[in-house]
């Protein structure tokens, strides 16, 4: 216990001594530990370039002696013949080298996010955002990215099996009639259907179908990651279940109730986007930014974009809600209790600033927090009169709204009781995830005929007779709604690679003696549907615009209901602590848990890869005496579970967080095993945070793979913020922040050429989501490494999302930058390589031929920047089949002992020049886009040719606003970024100034 | 050491020749194709155009290989019941592609555009030779990296104007040198960009 306080009061004195603006990436920096020196200091950290420990030299010595034989050989007798296969009967519109994009849309927790699948010669390789589609405007999110990975992934279930033995669809229709025979006769008693959350109008007309045919049979919902508190909260508010949807654009004032709208909400794309939009200053005289408030417990991405940060614990933000709403209305009377937990001057600040913008101010309650707090928020909308305006409301888009927890409590009751017979379970994966209390398992037991359809033969599908293999959504048809209701058609992109089957094909199978295609069943329910005039033209538009026209929810109104306020918050009791579920920013429920890309991606904040942890503030991990990579045992509720401490600058103090969606045991070769699983303490009538946690430590020295302290870059002001204030009085405040003096340089001047590519990053717009990280990844073929090589420092990524914190640990601001090759015109990195593999190109680009790389790494070694990545060890996976389908074929592969880094798509700028050339016409702006650029959902990324004074990246370095990172050491980076503005209250005010340090 | 000397500069000749003899790159071997399709015939003889056959030449990355259909376009009529055209009769009606064997290779970290090069004016036969002479295709060129920075660097030296790209048996007219500086403005085709690495590598 003594260490952590005496570092936490390190900690302190450390900040203290730091003058001027201080920032700091982890606390491992203010400690000063050799740890964090190891990672400043080196590019890759000490024994990086080891072998590989199970060979040995011997060994390697024969490896080598026989590879270089045969090798020598094969040379001799030149390349074996290679065959070309072209089509029988060519298929329209299919240009070889020419990829097709379709319109398809991908769902979470039953929500679409539209989609332009790209196809080369019918193999779908990428993903981009519809621009079309209201949920995603152009732009996705990490998941949408790395589900394209999914489809190919090697362990996805692919054959029908019974009993764990080998069967077939056939057989299983033969096993499943007799069944559906019985239940005819009694109506479908003993039949029961489990679903996650559906929005598919296909899919539930199905499931009225059903009931109409087996009138006592009961569908149930379940997913763990629900929005039964938002439907409670509309009902209780306006006595009616209504679905909000917000238009942060139109919103001056933002108040987020433990709401993270920009990466875990359903249309957090196009929330992203519309928040960013009214953050985005290119120049001083542009319109009024606005201001965001952030209730939070545990640290998220909408905390780290706020002006204002509350750290609350979850269940006292129904207090601040009450005293929010008391507040803005007329009744002023204080709560004495209250005081205690909220801080008077915040509720009195937060209340006068959306007084004052009536009409303009939005409250948002976050789906994890209970009914009455979105009630409240509601209220403080009408109130306001925001509603109408920032936010609106439409009938439930998941298509029958029930609380799922007490749906799946009511299968389990009816499966224990022995009453359900025949279960099927579409998608779902409630062995893994149903909340503990429940015993679903043991209850699932107790059903003589069990079905499990599902991507992977996950914990439910090894517990059923039969496991079904789902169909991946670019191999099926289906449809689905949006946030705000919009319906997409899911059109798949390929033939389902293994034996698999949709949803819709399996009801098919109940309702029908002879079951359709899930093509032919969506475009019959469609048919349906549309009613009169053209079908073929309607369904040919809908296909191929990814949204149905006239299909977003329209506005409902709705009135506010007298609620019940009296009932107290329950209080948290004093002295204990408060345990919150979230669902992981990378694996999600646990349904990503066999991506290597999302396991691997660092996740925003606290940078961990291939784990989940336990998060505690760092008062309150001094308290119990706990450092990060300490084992803990976590007693909840008579449950216990193990789990590593990470300790979380910011986090609310006297509250833990953590993640669901790890501790798989069936997840595949990637995902069975990383992690712990925090389902074995979640109990049903408290699904998100519960009080009288208690923690005991168990062990030490649990490596957790963080990337937060790799490729550290020693120098100043690499991130630069100000606020709107001082950049009104004083434009000129970034550039007063740069160290250069006269530039001079030995090395020639740039090329002067028609184009000139570069990058500018609005750090304003940026929100850390990582939906570059993996667009990149997945554009790039680029490899994972796995948690090993992460913790060495071997990681892949191109583009890194850099995350600092600045202030004290216990509330710090963050902020995030995303960093790549800075393309830099004098670019240390070429001076140094002894075979000229990377040079400059005629248009700024700072090239890497692989071919040439022998590995030295002297570039990654020179490299201020540390954005140069080296292949160890054979990364790339070139055996496994699936995989080969996913590759780019316009980037190679790279191979053992070379060196890469950010091209900026450089296939795409080709892809671009020659499409222009063949039309005879100069590149147009906005034309080559990289795939950053193209994911990113608040458009912070901006490529183009700086050349042109008109294009929108050289308008955006014109910027005053705009800095070169490092640009002291006369590097002359391409890649510059505009600084970030904050908005503080003054009212609320503690932000130091910046140029405080230069004044 | 005379030996050793003399021992090594033999090697390092026998490894020259090695590298540049047909073994290695494969000129002049002509491919035995699953079809007697003769290049001589289609196009020496009756003419056909290129692009009858190679359809996305000018818009894509690859020339393509026509699909069965194309080739039954004509076959269903000319010369239904020849026996060397069986294994096309075969492929169409048993819906099974005819697999080729691939005459010009590339590496893999090579990025070829056949649709720029042919907008650019690289006769078709500058790379590919006389196909309108062959019975069987083989290479012309190595295919090397010098051999396409031989053109890369003097570009002016190769390229025609663009309506003889097609021609087979175009002859360089005397004053190539003037009138290939006169197309590479005119095409604008940037010399120093032809060098960079990343044109061709990514």
């Amino acid at each position: 216990m003594d260490d952590s306080s005496t570092s936490l009061a390190e900690i302190q004195r450390q900040l203290e001594t730091k003058r001027g603006r201080a920032y700091w990436r982890g606390l491992e920096e203010l400690l000063d530990t050799e740890a964090f020196r190891e990672f400043l200091h080196r590019e890759f950290p000490r024994q990086a370039s080891e072998w590989l420990p199970s060979l040995s030299r011997r060994r390697f010595l024969q490896l080598m002696g026989a590879s270089l034989a045969l090798s020598g050989l094969t040379s001799c007798a030149g390349a074996a013949p290679e065959k070309i296969v072209p089509y029988v009967r060519a298929p329209e519109e299919t240009i070889p080298g020419h990829p097709l994009f379709f319109a398809t849309a991908m769902q979470l927790g039953g929500y679409a996010l539209g989609l332009l699948a790209q196809s080369q010669l019918n193999r779908p390789t990428k993903l981009e955002g519809n621009p079309d589609h209201p949920a995603s405007l152009g732009a996705t999110d990490a998941f949408a990215q790395a589900s394209i990975l999914t489809l190919y992934d090697p362990d996805r279930a692919q054959e029908v099996t019974h009993e764990g033995n080998l069967s077939s669809w056939a057989d299983f229709l033969a096993a499943l009639g007799p069944q559906l025979e019985r239940q005819r006769t009694k109506g479908g008693a003993g039949l029961r259907i489990l679903t996650e959350s559906v929005t598919s109008p296909t899919l539930y007309s199905q499931l009225q179908a059903i009931q109409t045919q087996f009138p006592n049979a009961v569908w149930h919902q379940y997913e763990p990651v629900n929005r039964d508190n938002v439907y409670a909260g509309a009902q209780l508010a306006f006595d009616t279940a209504v679905e909000p949807v917000y238009r942060l654009d139109q919103a001056s004032v933002i108040v987020s109730l433990d709401a993270d709208f920009v990466s875990a909400m359903p249309g957090h794309v196009r929330y992203a986007r519309d928040f960013a939009s009214g953050r985005r200053v290119e120049t001083s005289s542009e319109r009024a930014h606005n201001r965001l408030y952030a209730i939070e417990s545990s640290p998220s991405l909408v905390g780290a974009e706020a002006d204002h940060r509350l750290a609350l614990r979850a269940a006292e933000v129904e207090t601040f809600a009450r005293a929010l709403a008391q507040a803005v209305s007329d009744e002023a009377a204080v709560d004495e209790d209250r005081a205690t937990v909220i801080p008077e001057d915040w509720v009195a600040a937060v209340a006068q600033d959306l007084l004052a913008n009536t009409g303009a101010g939005l409250v948002i309650a976050g789906d994890h927090q209970p009914p009455i707090v979105h009630a409240l928020a509601h209220a403080i909308n009408d109130r306001l009169g925001n509603a109408g305006k920032t936010v609106y409301y439409i009938a439930p888009v998941v298509a029958n709204p029930v609380n799922q927890t007490e749906s799946l409590r009511a299968l389990v009751d009816a499966m224990a009781a022995g009453k359900v017979e025949l279960l099927l379970i579409l998608s779902a994966n409630p062995v893994y995830n149903a909340p503990a209390d429940l015993g679903f398992p043991d209850a699932l037991a107790q059903v003589p005929f069990r079905v499990h359809l599902g991507l992977y033969a996950d914990e439910t599908g090894a517990q059923s007779q039969w496991q079904i293999p789902e169909t991946h959504y670019l191999e099926a048809w289906s449809d689905g709604r949006g946030h705000d209701g919009a319906a997409t058609i899911q059109q798949p992109l390929i033939q389902p690679l293994y034996a698999g089957r949709s949803a819709h094909e399996l009801l098919d199978a109940v309702i029908n003696p002879e079951p359709r295609s899930d093509h032919d069943i969506v475009r019959e329910a469609w048919r349906q549907r549309a009613g009169s005039g053209d079908f073929d033209a309607f369904w040919q538009r809908s296909l191929h615009d990814g949204v149905v026209a006239d299909s977003t929810g329209s506005p409902v109104s709705v009135t506010l209901s007298n609620f019940d306020l009296s009932t107290p918050a329950v209080p948290l009791t004093p002295g204990t602590l408060e345990i919150n579920f979230r669902p992981d920013p990378t694996t999600w429920d646990g349904r990503f848990a066999n991506n290597g890309w999302l396991q691997e991606l660092p996740k925003p904040l606290t940078k961990l890869t291939w784990d989940n942890a336990a998060l505690f503030s760092p008062t309150t991990a001094a308290e119990f005496g706990l450092a990060s990579g300490d084992l803990i045992e976590l007693s909840y509720r008579n449950r216990t579970v193990q789990a590593p401490v990470w300790i979380q600058p910011g986090h609310a103090d006297g509250a833990v967080t953590v993640h669901l969606g790890y501790g798989r045991t069936h997840a595949g070769q990637v995902g069975t095993g990383a992690g712990f699983d925090a389902y074995a303490l979640r109990t049903a009538d408290a699904p998100w945070f519960g009080g009288e946690l208690a923690v005991r430590k168990v062990g030490e020295g649990y490596a957790l793979a963080s990337t937060q302290l790799h490729h550290s870059m020693e120098g100043r002001d690499l991130v630069r913020v100000g606020t709107v204030e001082e950049f009104a009085c004083d434009p000129g405040f970034v550039a007063a922040m740069d160290h250069t003096a006269e530039v001079i340089s030995l090395y020639p001047e740039p090329i002067q050429s028609e184009y000139g590519w570069g990058m500018a990053i609005d750090l304003n717009a940026c929100n850390g989501c990582n939906a570059c990280v993996t667009a990149c990844q997945a554009e790039n073929n680029i490899p994972i490494v796995g948690k090993e090589q992460v913790l060495k420092g071997r990681e892949m990524h191109w583009i890194r999302l850099d995350h600092y914190y600045e202030g004290a640990p216990e509330d710090p601001a963050t902020l995030h930058q995303p960093v790549l090759c800075m393309h830099c015109e004098k670019a240390p990195c070429e001076v140094v390589c002894p075979v000229a593999a990377t040079i400059h190109d005629q248009e700024g680009l700072n090239t890497m031929t692989y071919n040439r790389c022998v590995g030295t790494r002297y570039c990654a070694n020179n490299c201020p920047y540390k954005v140069r990545r080296f292949n160890f060890l054979e990364f790339s996976d070139f055996t496994t089949e699936s995989l080969k389908l996913q590759r780019n074929p316009n980037v190679t592969v790279r191979a053992r002992g070379v060196m890469e880094k950010c091209t900026y798509c450089v296939q795409r700028i080709n892809g671009a020049r020659i499409a222009a050339e063949l039309a005879g016409r100069p590149i147009a702006d906005g034309e080559a886009v990289t795939a950053c650029q193209a994911a990113c959902p608040t458009q912070a990324i901006v490529f183009g040719n700086i050349h042109d004074p008109n294009s929108r990246v050289a308008k955006l370095k014109a910027s005053p606003l705009n800095y070169g990172m490092l640009a002291e050491l006369n590097t002359q980076p391409r890649t510059t970024y505009l600084a970030k503005l904050r908005n503080p209250n003054p009212a609320l005010e503690k932000l130091t100034l910046a140029g405080e340090n230069h004044a | 050491m005379f030996v050793v000397i003399s021992l090594l500069v033999g090697l390092a000749a026998i490894a020259y020749l090695l590298i540049n003899s047909p073994v290695v790159t494969g000129v002049r071997i002509a491919r035995t194709q699953p079809v007697a399709y003769s290049h001589a015939l289609h196009v020496g003889e009756l003419g056909l155009d290129c692009r009858y056959c190679h359809t996305p030449v000018e818009v894509s990355n690859t020339a393509g290989i026509p699909p069965t259909e194309t080739c039954m376009g004509c076959h269903a009529e000319i010369a239904p019941d020849s026996l060397a055209l069986a294994p096309v009769r075969n492929s169409y009606a048993q819906n099974k592609p005819i697999e080729w064997v691939r005459v010009h290779n590339l590496p893999d970290y090579v990025y070829f555009n056949h649709a720029i090069h042919v907008k650019q004016g690289v006769g078709c036969e500058t790379c590919h030779g006389r196909i309108d002479q062959m019975p069987v295709v083989a290479k012309t060129e190595s295919m090397q990296m010098s051999w396409c920075l031989d053109c890369h660097r003097n570009p002016e030296n190769h390229i025609r104007p663009r309506d003889a790209v097609l021609t087979m048996g175009w002859t360089a007219p005397t004053d190539q040198a003037e009138m290939g500086s006169t197309l590479v403005a005119e095409y604008g085709i940037e010399k120093a960009r032809l060098m960079d690495c990343s044109v061709c590598h990514r």
